[in-house]
């Protein structure tokens, strides 16, 4: 059987290698995206994403079981950070979803940062398409932190879910500076411990003042308290994310072909830019040069930055 | 400027007992050396350790083990990787063993077994020398012909 009807047909060794691929950058791994991508468009995709520790897994877990009932297929894409030290890493979101690893309707995949060049955004989209070709009905996206590479990724997402705790003073805060307008909807985790009200109504006083730039037919974002350990609340957060998408794909409605476009226009800028920068430093190795002689010389005024960049750009995209 | 394949390595602990002390550290020291290290917790029956490491797509399986679970839970791990057409994925056991039960093992397809009194460099420097990251790109679903 071709590799495409393999992975098409869901053969979870395809599957399985060809993300190992993607992620290892093997150029055989385009074609064969290329060819996947017809098959691609019909998943629903779901990204959480939180500081680390919030529950992120604990939530990933209990809502696949919802959508299990629902006996939706399910694939899960879990994102850790990779050691600034060594390059290695552990990948340890896997040991709360343990109760799916039997389940053919559930393919759980873990991958490191190895983060550059928001090379993360444009392996995870790529996963998330795949996974997408071999007809996943929901495709959950677990990524760490707050910081720009995830907001790109919850931006790949078609609805995207933020997790906090109580008491966590510096998410609100990052909420605060710029990724409120990526969160459809806010989970509170953890809601035994204290302070969870506080936290819900800071987040409705963020999400008041955002909603005067809203659109009146604009998603309101949502919160919902959880307990992800006790699968407390997790009904509600079922509901919800479900009606954001009920809400993406209502008939008539423009909504869910504007976040593809969104989704895809992000994912080609993506796209683009690695590439257009891998092409830029492939020259300026293939003449002998250096990021790092480059730097040296202009620290030392034989260059200055601006120089530097007309000469690289015009040499090295004409 | 192509990544270079990065060693997949599965750390998983079969058995009831519930101490995975041992296994975090083998796993932390994994990191340590560059590989990355899948690690799904305790309380693994051989079928989750191989969906696993089919979906992971590890290059190998680090078992580690205290309880004397060894005899049914090794082999058997080699055996669903048989037939999950998955023999291509090596196996390595740590923990404590009875010396007779050691050939056996290594009869039944465990590549190494290493003791408590093992040094994690020596794991490491094995796991470097005999273990490589699959190199076929486009080979897929059935097992690698080894030639
Ligand atoms: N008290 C309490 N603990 C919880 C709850 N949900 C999860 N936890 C615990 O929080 C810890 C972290 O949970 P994970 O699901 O691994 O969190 P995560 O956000 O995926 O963590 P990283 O992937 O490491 O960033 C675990 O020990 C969970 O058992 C909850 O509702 N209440
Ligand atoms: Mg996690």
């Amino acid at each position: 059987m071709d590799i495409i009807q393999q992975i098409v047909s869901g053969d979870v060794r395809t599957i399985a290698r060809i993300l190992r691929d993607i992620d290892d950058e093997l150029p055989s791994s385009r074609s064969v995206l290329q060819r996947l991508y017809p098959h691609t468009g019909k998943a629903h995709v779901i990204g959480f994403t939180g500081s680390p520790g919030v529950g992120k897994s604990t939530l990933v877990d209990q809502i696949a079981g919802f959508y299990r009932k629902e006996s939706k297929t399910v694939g899960i894409l879990a994102v850790d950070p990779t050691s600034p030290f060594t390059g290695g890493a552990i990948l340890g979101d896997r040991i709360r979803m343990q109760r799916h690893f039997l389940d053919p309707g559930v393919f759980i995949r873990s991958l490191a940062t190895r983060g550059q060049f928001g090379g993360l955004s444009k392996s995870t989209n790529d996963m998330v398409n795949v996974l997408d070709a071999a007809g996943k009905d929901v495709i959950l996206v677990e990524t760490v932190g707050v910081g720009q590479d995830e907001v790109e990724i919850a931006n790949s997402a078609h609805t995207t879910v933020l997790v906090t705790i109580p008491g966590m003073g510096d998410d609100i805060q990052a909420i605060k500076a710029g990724i409120m307008e990526i969160g459809n909807i806010f989970v509170v985790n953890k809601a035994d411990r204290e302070g969870s009200r506080k936290t819900v109504r800071e987040l409705m006083n963020l999400i008041e003042i955002n909603s005067r730039r809203r659109n009146g037919d604009d998603w309101e974002p949502q919160i919902v308290e959880t307990e992800a350990m006790k699968g407390r609340g997790i009904d509600k957060l079922y509901e919800t994310i479900e009606k954001h998408r009920t809400f993406l794909q209502a008939t008539g409605s423009e909504k869910w072909r504007e976040v593809v476009e969104k989704r895809t226009k992000i994912q080609l800028m993506g796209a683009l830019r690695d590439e257009a920068f891998k092409a830029v430093l492939e020259r300026i190795e293939a003449r002998g040069d250096s990021i790092d002689e480059l730097v040296r010389r202009i620290v030392d005024r034989e260059l200055d930055p601006y120089t530097a960049v007309e000469q690289i750009v015009d040499k090295g995209l004409r | 400027m192509a990544n270079a394949r990065k060693l997949r390595i599965l750390v998983a602990k079969p058995g009831l007992d519930g101490h995975d002390r041992g296994a975090r550290v083998v796993a932390r020291a994994f990191r340590d050396a560059g590989f990355e290290v899948v690690y799904t917790g305790c309380h693994q029956t051989p079928e989750q350790i191989v969906s696993t490491a089919i979906q992971e797509d590890v290059d190998l399986i680090g078992l580690s083990i205290l309880s004397g679970a060894h005899r049914y839970s090794f082999p058997r791990v080699i055996e669903l990787l048989k037939e999950n057409n998955a023999e291509d994925i090596s196996v390595i056991g740590g923990g404590i063993f009875p010396m007779e039960d050691i050939p056996r093992l290594k009869e039944a397809g465990i590549k190494e077994i290493f003791e408590p009194g093992a040094k994690l460099g020596e794991i490491i420097e094995w796991v470097g020398t005999n273990i490589s990251p699959r190199m076929d790109a486009d080979e897929s679903g059935s097992a690698r012909v080894s030639g």
